[in-house]
């Protein structure tokens, strides 16, 4: 089972599919009618104002949800399965996801943390194995949290406890990982080492990775594929030099804006033109 | 500490190579996750030991002293020539006792260990959130207008623990904030049922009302054999399942989501608190609500396992205290008997202070 998870998923391939998916909480429709291709191998960031729908769409993809219409399905070893057809541990060895702050069990080290990870992998009846072990070890070296691992999770600043979440994540040895605003509560300093992380980790092992992120600017700079959100409804998607002008900014921010090129890395740079919406913005 | 946190990761050019080419790492790894495994047995086989030792003191000392070398003997069945009165004190008497406050502090303390941990809050325990003031309701109305006696009593108050719970359940199921709707909803539950309980003493014979304070407050003084053989079978079948529900728990604790997609069922950690419930349902049946131990239990346990939360630790805390709670109850102060509840009432709420107060200042640390 190790050997195939770690098998670079095709590139060219869809890694999720979403047909007319809706989502709703309490019978109230936050995501209206969405289809989308998350393609493999590739980063995707979903950006929208807040309200949008976003981590509603991140948590009907991670399987939380259940669609009040519509499907979602996972493509792996060339079948397309509804993810609801799948059983729970079968569905967590493929996709693994990291909500934006989950609560840290109390007194609980890094390295006991990095091994929840391991639960879909594990029977009931079997003990912790030597595979459970190396799986901890690369998932915390590829973070590099192997230096903390006795410490005490609470302990930590935001940006190593961020790695160590990251590390669970990764210790669950998915093809697949979706990422709820994962640079919520760190400085700039710290959002751009977790974002190089998570590229370094999708260029290296081929992850799919999924992200929502509030800052579109670090959207555009991290993402191979950008897939805006308003009101529930997909706006656009594409890659973000195709996809992020003045007009986009303008239709799903209701910002007015010039649109630049980044000149480090030569990605679309949003600067605001005004701090005041335009009529209609939801924000 | 930024340091650390900025170290370039292009260490994991080839994941599957990582374990070879650093056996350091992988060492230190499992070094790292078994220290405090060790710490956890060493605590528990500790409280093992002094839960044994506090059943031996209650058995053997007291107003009426028994040898060591007695005690085998008279577990036997074996007549003492030299002392023909002992048999009878220590298997009808001191026995129950012993046993009796050794199956009900387990079960609290387990019991309370649960909630805490599911839950994730510190005031989910089942004294706190209405299982025993639902047991004790229930017991009282069905002595005063039921004229309920013997083993009926017990099966009241585990109708009313069950109902609580059962109502906890209804509210919690199929929301987010199952968590926290329970906790709040427990505690207006355990105010409504507490002033039933005033209303209901109100109405009644003094007779009757010197017999329903036994429910109120919680006493080992109904020791009987029947009672105690329910307790152990209740205990032996639901202690298994509080050990796989464990297992689940330790996904719980992660929050709904992240324990959802790392696999665990829907609603699968909520079944370990319906184990808990029976737990503390039975428990209190047996004793009535005995104060503070489920709710005591579980954060000492994880005081003493350094930080971590363990249900066996609790458990056995449970016990310990108990039994010699009643002991202390039944001599400390010359010529008064004080029930086991009164005991942990007048501990509970300085350890109570004790406990916040260095919760406070571990957090800081």
């Amino acid at each position: 089972m190790t050997s195939t998870t770690f098998a670079p998923t095709p590139v060219d391939g869809t890694a999720l599919r979403a047909r007319d998916l809706t989502l709703s909480y309490d019978g109230r429709r936050v995501v209206e009618h969405l289809d989308l291709d998350v393609p493999a191998g590739r980063i995707t960031v979903v950006v929208g104002p807040n309200g949008c729908g976003k981590s509603t769409l991140l948590r009907g993809l991670a399987r939380l949800l259940r669609p009040t219409e519509g499907s979602v399905h996972l493509a792996s070893d060339g079948a397309h399965d509804d993810v609801w057809s799948l059983r729970p541990k079968g569905f967590a060895r493929h996709v693994a996801l990291l909500p934006q702050s989950p609560p840290v069990p109390e007194g609980i080290t890094v390295v006991d943390l990095v091994g929840r990870g391991r639960h879909p992998h594990r029977k009931l009846v079997r003990r912790w194995s030597r595979a459970d072990d190396e799986a901890v070890t690369r998932a915390m070296r590829a973070t590099g949290t192997i230096e903390l691992a006795e410490r005490p999770v609470d302990e930590l600043s935001g940006g190593q406890r961020q790695r160590v979440w990251i590390a669970l994540t990764l210790a669950q040895e998915t093809d697949v990982v979706l990422l709820d605003e994962p640079t919520t509560y760190l400085d700039l300093a710290h959002q751009v080492d977790v974002l190089d992380l998570l590229r370094d980790l999708n260029r290296s092992r081929g992850t799919t990775v999924v992200m929502v992120l509030h800052d579109l600017n670090l959207a555009a700079r991290y993402a191979d594929h950008v897939v805006a959100l308003r009101d529930g409804r997909l706006v656009g998607s594409g890659a973000p030099a195709d996809l992020v002008d003045e007009e986009f900014v303008a239709q799903v921010f209701g910002l007015r804006s010039r649109v630049i090129t980044d000149p480090v890395t030569g990605s679309p740079l949003v600067v605001p033109t005004s701090t005041h919406h335009q009529s209609g913005a939801t924000s | 500490m930024t340091a650390d946190v900025l170290t370039p990761t292009g260490a994991c050019a080839d994941p599957r190579a990582v374990a070879a080419e650093e056996p350091a790492d992988l060492a230190r790894v499992v070094r790292a996750r078994r220290r405090p495994t060790r710490r956890v047995r060493l605590v528990i086989a500790t409280l093992a030991v002094a839960a044994v030792a506090a059943v031996l003191v209650r058995v053997l000392l007291g107003d009426y002293v028994v040898a060591l070398t007695d005690l085998l003997p008279i577990l036997r069945g074996e007549a003492l020539p030299d002392a023909p009165g002992a048999s009878f004190i220590v298997m009808e008497a001191k026995v129950p006792r012993a046993l009796l406050g050794l199956l009900a502090g387990l079960a609290f303390g387990a019991a309370g260990a649960m909630f805490q941990t599911t839950l994730r809050n510190p005031l989910a325990s089942p004294d706190i959130i209405g299982i025993s003031v639902g047991a004790s309701a229930a017991a009282v109305i069905a002595l005063t207008f039921l004229d309920a006696q013997g083993l009926w009593l017990p099966a009241a108050a585990l109708v009313g623990a069950v109902a609580v719970g059962l109502l906890m359940h209804a509210v919690g199921r199929g929301t987010t904030l199952a968590g926290q709707r329970m906790v709040l909803v427990g505690i207006g539950v355990a105010a409504l049922l507490s002033s039933v309980i005033q209303f209901v003493m109100t109405r009644t014979s003094i007779q009757d009302a010197q017999a329903a304070l036994v429910w109120l407050t919680g006493s080992l003084a109904r020791a009987t054999w029947p009672v105690i053989g329910m307790l152990s079978v209740a205990v032996l079948v639901l202690a298994p399942l509080l050990a796989v529900c464990a297992r689940w728990m330790r996904l719980a604790e992660l929050g709904d989501d992240l324990s959802a997609t790392l696999g665990a069922p829907a609603g699968r950690a909520r079944l370990g608190l319906v184990v808990a419930v029976a737990l503390a349902a039975v428990a209190t049946s047996a004793t009535g609500p005995i104060a503070f131990v489920a709710f005591l239990a579980g954060p000492i346990a994880r005081r003493l396992c350094g930080g971590r939360p363990s249900l066996w630790a609790a458990a056995l805390i449970g016990a310990v205290v108990v039994v010699l709670s009643d002991f202390a109850g039944d001599y400390l102060i010359p010529d008064v008997n004080l029930p086991v509840g009164v005991v942990t009432g007048a501990l509970g709420a300085p350890l109570m202070l004790a406990v916040v107060v260095t919760a406070g200042r571990a957090g800081k640390a």
